[in-house]
């Protein structure tokens, strides 16, 4: 830990970390400002345990992502990487095993895009509900509620999804199962709820209220204000709040476990029972043969759902970038 | 109180309570039609919720309630019947601070139009250029029509939420301290422009600035702790004012 010494340049250093101009005087040697070692020595020890805590969570993330990459990369020895993504055929405890999560890569998007339809515009129109319309008091019995939604285990989604959506699925479309993708899809729409009404009524009600008074002194109406201002200026926060419903959907396991029906063959239709990436390494992963063939597959699925959330927060950040500079 | 004009918007025996507070006190009060009438008084009297009144921008605070009335022309604007959104058209208002839409230039002109309706280009254009020519900002922006609102400086700012109230045609003009943000340089800009605006506009124009209320208007109210003290032409009220508390306001003695 460094201490006040007398020494020029660390003095400087010290001064400038304090966000102080030292005065110099060589004199004294030591600054008036930098007098007390005791408290110095605790300012130091706060901010090492900052940075440490700082670094402690990069190195973690970093040690994580290469477990991933270690496990999983050595599967493209003895599979191709373009086969492995872009064909359907998954026999992975035959011989010779055969590795192909297509039908995995579309099932997990076919969830979470339906989960997204649904959930995007109704929880836009709940959090403008709840920061234009509901009055104070509502509000505050409301969101409450709502947050606590998203504290819900979601194994108790996925019971609910079996035993009561899932027969009004298979009624409502003739199907031969309700346990399938549009179950899926619905159950996870409640999951990203509560996350996209909560951040997307912060943001809305974080919309400057000159806008607002604005709009309706113009003669807009409620539904006008809403629409043309107050959306588009918390456009961010909303874009926000659904790149973490995405996130949240796109990792779920356990609803998609339960109620999407587990088929591994390629689903044509949102109606058809498939199984989601997630749900498939769940399953898989406790029979596997630690550091076999099927073990490092599941691996690289691992990295292929961690490369599409990569991807859905890079394009995230790149639209909201691009609008922030438009209207800096 | 005997004064000759024909009246745009009056208020009779108007009262606003926030929650239980009384903030404003049975105030009856006649607008001149085509006239600059400036609402003065200390911090705190209640002229913005005064003002607020006229379009009934105070329905949109929680828990404020009004008695009395306010009529424009001869409609009373707190029946139940009364459309808010065709009254706020009629009845335009610019703020304290400017506050243009995070929006371009012309987007911020043309919205008004477009939440009434109209989304012809071609209308749209002439009245965005229309607006711009009479709220004297054109040459400034006409070349960057597109560009963000939030490139203007602060005066050219409120000339243009002048030019975003101009755009919806509205028949009176609400000003809420519209300089107080701004330097003397824009002040004078904003004063010429209600100048220019009177003849086919009612102004009426709360402020702080008693010298703004003494160049710039034509009728005076006084206001102090939610009454209506003196109503009378601007003239009078600064040199012969008839109540006390007037006198020692306007010289300065306090406030």
């Amino acid at each position: 830990m460094r201490r006040a010494s007398g020494t020029e340049n660390q003095k400087k250093r010290e001064g400038r970390l304090a966000g102080k101009t030292v005065v110099e005087n060589s004199f004294f040697g030591i600054h008036p400002l930098l007098a007390s070692p005791k408290k110095f020595s605790k300012e130091n020890l706060i901010r090492w345990i900052i940075t440490a805590t700082g670094w402690i969570t990069v190195i973690i993330l970093t040690l994580i992502m290469l477990l991933l990459f270690t496990e999983g990369l050595p599967i493209f020895s003895t599979t191709n990487p373009f086969s492995f993504i872009f064909t359907t055929d998954w026999y992975p405890v035959s011989d010779p095993p055969v590795f192909g999560i297509l039908s995995f890569i579309v099932g997990s998007l076919m969830v979470t895009l339906t989960a997204l339809v649904i959930a995007v515009p109704i929880g836009v129109a709940a959090s403008a509900f709840l920061a234009e319309i509901a009055t104070p008091t509502l509000r505050e019995i409301i969101k409450p509620i709502i947050e606590l939604l998203a504290g819900l285990p979601s194994i108790v989604l996925g019971f609910i999804g079996f035993l009561l959506l899932a027969p009004v699925v298979q009624n409502a479309f003739h199907l031969s199962t309700g346990l399938n993708g549009l179950t899926a899809g619905i159950m996870l729409a409640f999951i990203c709820l509560p996350t996209i009404v909560s951040i997307s009524e912060d943001s809305l009600s974080a919309v400057p209220k000159e806008y607002k008074e604005a709009a309706y002194a113009l003669g807009a109406t409620k539904w006008q204000t809403i629409r043309r201002v107050l959306i588009p200026a918390a456009r961010s926060g909303i874009m926000a709040s659904v790149m973490l419903g995405v996130g949240r959907a796109i990792g779920e396991t356990m609803v998609v476990l339960m109620v999407a029906g587990g088929r591994l063959a390629l689903p044509n239709f949102i109606t058809d029972p498939l199984s989601a990436m997630t749900g498939r390494i769940a399953i898989e992963i406790n029979n596997a043969v630690f550091g076999g063939l099927q073990y490092q597959a599941l691996f690289a699925m691992g990295i292929v759902l961690f490369l599409m959330t990569l991807a859905v927060n890079i394009i995230a950040d790149l639209v909201l970038e691009k609008q922030r500079r438009r209207y800096a | 109180m005997m004064l000759d004009f024909s009246v745009k918007m009056k208020t009779e025996s108007i009262s606003l309570f926030y929650d239980k507070t009384e903030a404003l006190k049975k105030i009856s009060l006649a607008i001149p039609a085509h006239q600059i009438t400036a609402i003065i008084g200390p911090s705190g009297c209640g002229k913005s919720s005064f003002l607020r009144l006229f379009n009934r921008m105070n329905d949109l605070i929680w828990k404020a309630r009004v008695t009395g009335q306010v009529y424009l022309d001869a409609v009373p604007l707190y029946d139940p019947k009364i459309d808010v959104v065709e009254l706020r058209k009629r009845v335009g208002m610019v703020f304290q601070k400017p506050n243009p839409f995070p929006m371009s230039i012309f987007e911020n002109i043309a919205f008004g139009p477009r939440v009434h309706g109209c989304h012809d280009k071609a209308k749209l254009d002439e009245i965005v250029e229309r607006c711009c020519l009479r709220a004297a900002l054109w040459d400034e922006v006409k070349d960057k029509l597109r560009d963000s609102a939030f490139a203007l400086s602060g005066g050219q700012q409120q000339r243009l939420c002048i030019a975003r109230v101009l755009a919806v045609d509205p028949e009176v003009i609400l000003l809420d301290e519209p300089c107080s943000a701004l330097d003397p340089a824009s002040t004078m800009r904003i004063e010429e422009l209600m100048q220019q605006l009177k003849s086919q506009y009612t102004i009426i124009i709360v402020t702080h600035n008693m010298q703004q209320a003494g160049r710039a208007s034509d009728y005076t109210a006084f206001m102090l702790m939610g009454d209506l003290i003196e109503f009378s032409s601007t003239k009078e009220v600064f040199t012969s004012p008839k109540d006390k508390r007037t006198e020692d306001y306007i010289t300065g003695r306090w406030g």
